[in-house]
This record gives C-alpha cells, sequence and structure tokens, in this order.
C-alpha cells in the first residue's frame, strides 16, 4: 500500500515539475516550431495545447507499454526511436479522424497544425525522457499530462502576450517570430523562478 | 543476420498492425452512412455522408454555379441551409454579408454532410442540367475573341432565357493541373434549341480561355451546364439601352435574337463600345438586324481608332457616347455587360441621366 501511495506522490511531483521547472518549451526547448507558429490567437493556442496535453499523455503510456513489453524482452531498444515515431503518427491520425467526426470547427481550426503534432518533438521527447528516467506506467501517464499541461501553458500565454502586442508598435526586423523567440526566452527566465519550489526528478 | 531480419520483421509487422487499426477505423469514423438531403421541402435525394455539399448535389445532377471548383475561393456556390449544416466555418464567413448569415446563407461546397440536411436553392437551379456538346463550329471574329458553336448530344436540347449563362468545363491540359468551370453567356438564336453559341475573349494565360483557344477543335467534345442567371429582358415597353465592351456583346445579340423572333417594337439603341478597329466585330450581324427591328439602332463606340480619319462613327468611351446621344432617360431601361469597370461607370452616367437605379440590369464578366 505504502509502494502505491509513494508511487503516485512520485507522480504528482514528477506531473507538477513537468509543468513548472522542466517545462517542455521553456526548459528544454522542444516543440518550438508550433509554439512559435500557432501561438497568434488564444483560441487556436487553446485547441493545440489541447490535443498536445491529450496525445502526450496517451502516447507516452502506449510507448511504454509497447517499450516495456516489446522492445526490451526482444532486446530491440534501440529501435525506440523508429517505434515511439510510427506509433505516435498512428494515434495522431486516429485523433484525426475523431476531431474531424465530432468537432468540425476544431477540426478546421487546427487545419494542417494537426498532423504538425506527429512532428512536434515534445511528443517524441516525453516518450524518450521516461525511458532515460525509467519511469513505471503511472508516473509516465503523468508525465506526458504535466508535459502537455506544460506546454499549453506556455502557448496559451504566449498567445495572450502577443494578442497584446498586436496593438504595440515593434521595431520592423523584430515583428514575428524575432520578438517571439525574445519573449519565449524572458518566459524561460520567469519559469526559472520556479525551480526552487519543486526539486522534481 | 537473423537478429536484423527478426528486429525488421518485428517492427515492421507492428506498424502493419497499427496501419490495420487506421483502416478500421476509417471505416468506422469516416462512415456517415446515408443521408437525405431535403430540398426546397420537396425534393428529396438520398446520398452517402462524408462529401461536400456541393459535390453531392453535382453527383445528383443538381448544379449550384461555382468558379473555383469547390476550393472555396469564389463564393459563387452559396445556398441556404435550413437543417443539419453545422456551425459556420471560418472558411466561409469572408465571402457572407451579416445579412447573408442572418438567412442562413452558406457556402455549399464547404459543408460536409454528416446527417441529413435541408436546402433551400432557387427554382431554376433545379432545371440546370448538365449538356455533354460538340464543338461544330469555331469563327474567328478578331485577334482575341473567337464564337463557339456547339450541338448538344445529350441531352439534345436546352430552353433558356436570353441573357442567360452557361458553364464551361475546362479539363486539364499541358500546362493547367486544375479542372475548372467559367460562365459565359449564350449568344445564339434561342429558336435554335439544339446549339448553345458563346462568343469567347482571350484572357491572356486564363486557364479557361487558353483551353478554348489552344486545345478546343471543331469536331471536339465538351461539357457544360445551364442555364443559370437573372439577366433577362424585362416584360415592358420602355425604351431599351444597351451598352456593351468586348465579349459583353453575347448576352445582347441573344437578347436581339428573341426579339427579331417575337417580332418586338421596343425601341432599343446598342452602345457597343470598343478600342480600335481591330476590335470591333459583328457589325453585319447587328446591322442586319437594323433591318428586321425597325425601331434598333447599333452604335459602336472607339476610344482610340488608328485611323481617325476613315472612322465615321462614335469615338471616346462608351459612356461618352452614351451622354452625347441620350436626353433623358428616366424612362428607359439600361441593360449592360462587360467588365465591372464599364458597368460602374455606365450606371453612373445612367442615372445623371434620370434613369431609376431599379431599371438598370447588368452581367459583370468578373
Ligand atoms: C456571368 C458571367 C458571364 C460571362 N460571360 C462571358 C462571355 O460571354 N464571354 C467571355 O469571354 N467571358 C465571359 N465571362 C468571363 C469568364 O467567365 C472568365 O472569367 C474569363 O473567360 C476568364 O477565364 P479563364 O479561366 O480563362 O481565366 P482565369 O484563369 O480565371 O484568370 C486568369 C487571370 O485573368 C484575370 N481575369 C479573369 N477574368 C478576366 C476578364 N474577363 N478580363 C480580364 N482579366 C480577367 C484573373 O484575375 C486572373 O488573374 C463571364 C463571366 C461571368 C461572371
Ligand atoms: S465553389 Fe467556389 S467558393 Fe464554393
Amino acid at each position: 500500500m505504502t509502494g502505491l501511495t509513494g508511487e503516485m506522490t512520485h507522480a504528482l511531483v514528477v506531473c507538477f515539475s513537468a509543468i513548472f521547472t522542466g517545462n517542455m518549451v521553456l526548459s528544454y526547448f522542444l516543440g518550438l516550431c508550433p509554439f512559435i507558429g500557432v501561438s497568434r490567437e488564444i483560441k487556436t493556442a487553446f485547441g493545440l495545447g489541447t490535443a498536445v496535453v491529450f496525445v502526450l499523455t496517451f502516447t507516452s503510456g502506449i510507448n511504454w507499454a509497447a517499450y516495456h513489453y516489446i522492445l526490451v524482452p526482444l532486446e530491440l531498444d534501440f529501435f525506440r526511436f523508429i517505434l515511439f515515431i510510427i506509433i505516435i503518427a498512428a494515434f495522431v491520425q486516429f485523433v484525426e479522424m475523431i476531431i474531424e467526426r465530432f468537432s468540425p470547427l476544431l477540426y478546421v481550426n487546427l487545419g494542417i497544425f494537426l498532423p504538425l503534432i506527429t512532428v512536434n518533438c515534445a511528443i517524441l521527447g516525453v516518450s524518450l525522457f521516461m525511458v532515460i528516467r525509467d519511469y513505471s506506467l503511472i508516473v509516465t501517464v503523468a508525465y506526458g499530462f504535466g508535459s502537455g499541461l506544460g506546454w499549453m501553458l506556455a502557448i496559451v500565454s504566449m498567445a495572450g502576450i502577443r494578442q497584446r502586442l498586436n496593438e504595440s508598435r515593434i521595431p520592423y526586423g523584430l515583428q514575428g517570430p524575432g520578438i517571439t523567440l525574445i519573449i519565449a526566452g524572458l518566459m524561460a527566465l520567469a519559469f526559472i523562478g520556479f525551480s526552487g519550489v519543486l526539486q522534481g526528478r | 543476420m537473423i537478429d536484423i531480419l527478426t528486429a525488421i520483421f518485428i517492427i515492421s509487422s507492428t506498424a502493419a498492425g497499427l496501419a490495420a487499426i487506421l483502416v478500421v477505423a476509417e471505416r468506422f469514423f469516416a462512415d456517415y452512412g446515408e443521408c437525405l438531403i431535403t430540398i426546397n421541402n420537396d425534393e428529396k435525394r438520398t446520398v452517402k455522408g462524408g462529401g461536400s455539399l456541393l459535390e453531392s448535389l453535382t453527383s445528383e445532377k443538381i448544379f449550384i454555379p461555382s468558379a473555383c471548383g469547390g476550393r472555396g475561393t469564389c463564393g459563387y456556390c452559396k445556398c441556404k441551409v435550413l437543417k443539419g449544416g453545422g456551425i459556420l466555418l471560418p472558411t466561409e464567413e469572408p465571402y457572407l454579408s451579416a445579412e447573408e448569415k442572418k438567412n442562413n446563407m452558406r457556402l455549399s461546397c464547404q459543408i460536409k454532410i454528416r446527417e441529413d440536411i435541408d436546402i433551400e436553392i432557387p427554382e431554376e437551379l433545379l432545371a440546370v442540367k448538365e449538356y455533354k456538346v460538340i464543338c461544330k463550329k469555331i469563327v474567328d471574329l478578331t485577334y482575341d475573341m473567337k464564337q463557339f458553336i456547339f450541338s448538344l448530344q445529350e441531352p439534345a436540347k436546352i430552353s433558356y432565357t436570353p441573357g442567360q449563362y452557361v458553364q464551361l468545363f475546362a479539363p486539364k491540359y499541358d500546362g493547367n493541373t486544375e479542372e475548372v468551370y467559367r460562365a459565359y453567356s449564350i449568344s445564339s438564336d434561342p429558336a435554335d434549341n439544339t446549339i448553345v453559341e458563346l462568343i469567347i475573349r482571350l484572357v491572356p494565360n486564363g486557364i479557361c480561355t487558353t483551353y478554348c483557344f489552344k486545345h478546343l477543335k471543331e469536331g471536339d467534345q465538351a461539357l457544360l451546364n445551364g442555364p443559370y442567371g437573372d439577366f433577362r429582358l424585362t416584360d415592358t415597353n420602355a425604351k431599351i439601352i444597351f451598352i456593351a465592351g468586348g465579349s459583353g456583346i453575347a448576352p445582347i445579340k441573344c437578347m436581339l435574337h428573341h426579339m427579331q423572333n417575337i417580332t418586338c417594337l421596343r425601341e432599343a439603341v446598342f452602345y457597343f463600345g470598343v478600342n480600335s478597329e481591330k476590335d470591333l466585330c459583328m457589325v453585319d450581324t447587328m446591322r442586319a438586324f437594323e433591318k428586321t427591328l425597325p425601331k434598333f439602332k447599333f452604335v459602336p463606340v472607339m476610344s482610340r481608332p488608328e485611323h481617325p480619319e476613315k472612322w465615321k462613327g462614335e469615338t471616346g468611351l462608351v459612356t461618352e457616347a452614351v451622354l452625347r446621344n441620350e436626353k433623358n432617360a428616366d424612362q428607359s431601361e439600361a441593360y449592360l455587360c462587360g467588365s465591372p469597370g464599364m458597368i460602374d461607370a455606365s450606371i453612373v452616367v445612367l442615372k445623371k441621366l434620370g434613369m431609376k437605379e431599379s431599371n438598370i440590369f447588368y452581367d459583370k464578366f468578373s
């Protein structure tokens, strides 16, 4: 019983640290491409963020199972890059079908960005970290969920800031990605402030 | 060696397994079953769900005007959706006015059929058919205008109101990877309902006009659908002022044939604007109309004649000629056809001459 409680606590800590201290975008700079590309509007940023949370939570779990039940017993763990990518791609396709069926508005809004999730390196990053850090299934899923939330938090805040910036005058050379990267840097600095709060591993 | 092979085998079979799951899921999720389209509360058609409304209607041989081939860039394919169209999509918004949004107008090429759907379309559109035709004759009118005569194959006859247009299908050809439909006004004599005549002006690098000028040959098959449009003569007795430029002559020629057929005695004058001698065409046809229609007058207007000393007719812009010749237009009607610029300028002049806006009818070739 204590084992399970300990596990849950560990999961919780990992989850929180994935949101704040070990934020995928702001600490590891993973998933930067959609982070810059789709952060112009809060609405779409929120949509993509939700999709990322969803995909991350599930793919981390599925990839954990695939790693521990297929790759490790067969001693094929060097194939994990390929297998993880295939699983993520298939899963995204699957989600795409579901979204198209049940929420046309979300589908149209995310448009080309949905397939972009496949190559969002934050997603592959989570699966690879969970192997390196040797997480258990529960912790892995919590880690995936937390990373997703962290990524969403970052992109939604970024979109909020950028919507504000629409009204301000930005020097010509800095418009678009330029100012976005600078803001990302400032946000990353701000997030370092969290590192004292939680010391998750 | 064996190790490598088993490794490859295992990875491949996992991938194949995932692909199989996707195929099954696709069957399950992308299958919308049969959906019922109810048109104008009356006609009912059952179609397979999953396609766009425009596609489904086309496959049911109901034709809604569409110039861009369903890519959501022309805004022609509007129709009223009463039930089952889902929410208004961001791709439709730019093409709909606030008024249209309130009236549930939608772009039929953007709506996906997921459930039973109720729509309203103008009654005439139900009469629109697709015609298989053979290009019987091509006549050079000017250096950039040709007359095309198509004889109908299937259906063998067409019925239309003079002034209406058809859409000509341009297939893919060398240098063009798009299939498009473009609107062309019918210029034939409506008495002969087995042919459709079009007058087409070459637009440099235009998809459909290049097809007509470079690829379409006498004896070739072609495809058109129609008729569309509400540009037509009223049945009053008011004097008619026709104004056209370039290929805008097409629907007016059709109307004149019609007036001849019903021996219409309305007073009419046709201002035909061209740049110079090399753009002038159909003068003989128009002079023949002057003989059979006693109250009809043809006035060609040349803006930049190459040989001013030889040109006896009107010069300047077509609108200037109208201003010079017409005194009071408050009892007349006007029918304008051609480029948007010419039409807008003409409307200004006609209003200056006292014409009511409700008596001005036009077809913009945009
Ligand atoms: C109701 C209606 C009736 C029409 N009737 C006739 C007719 O009787 N005879 C006729 O010749 N045309 C007519 N047109 C115009 C015709 O439908 C096409 O727009 C035109 O032939 C160009 O088609 P395209 O595919 O060759 O060119 P596209 O590939 O569509 O266009 C190529 C380029 O040319 C420009 N362009 C398009 N149309 C014109 C134009 N008319 N003048 C100058 N530039 C243009 C476009 O902006 C584009 O950049 C009519 C249009 C409408 C809406
Ligand atoms: S067909 Fe062109 S917008 Fe729908």
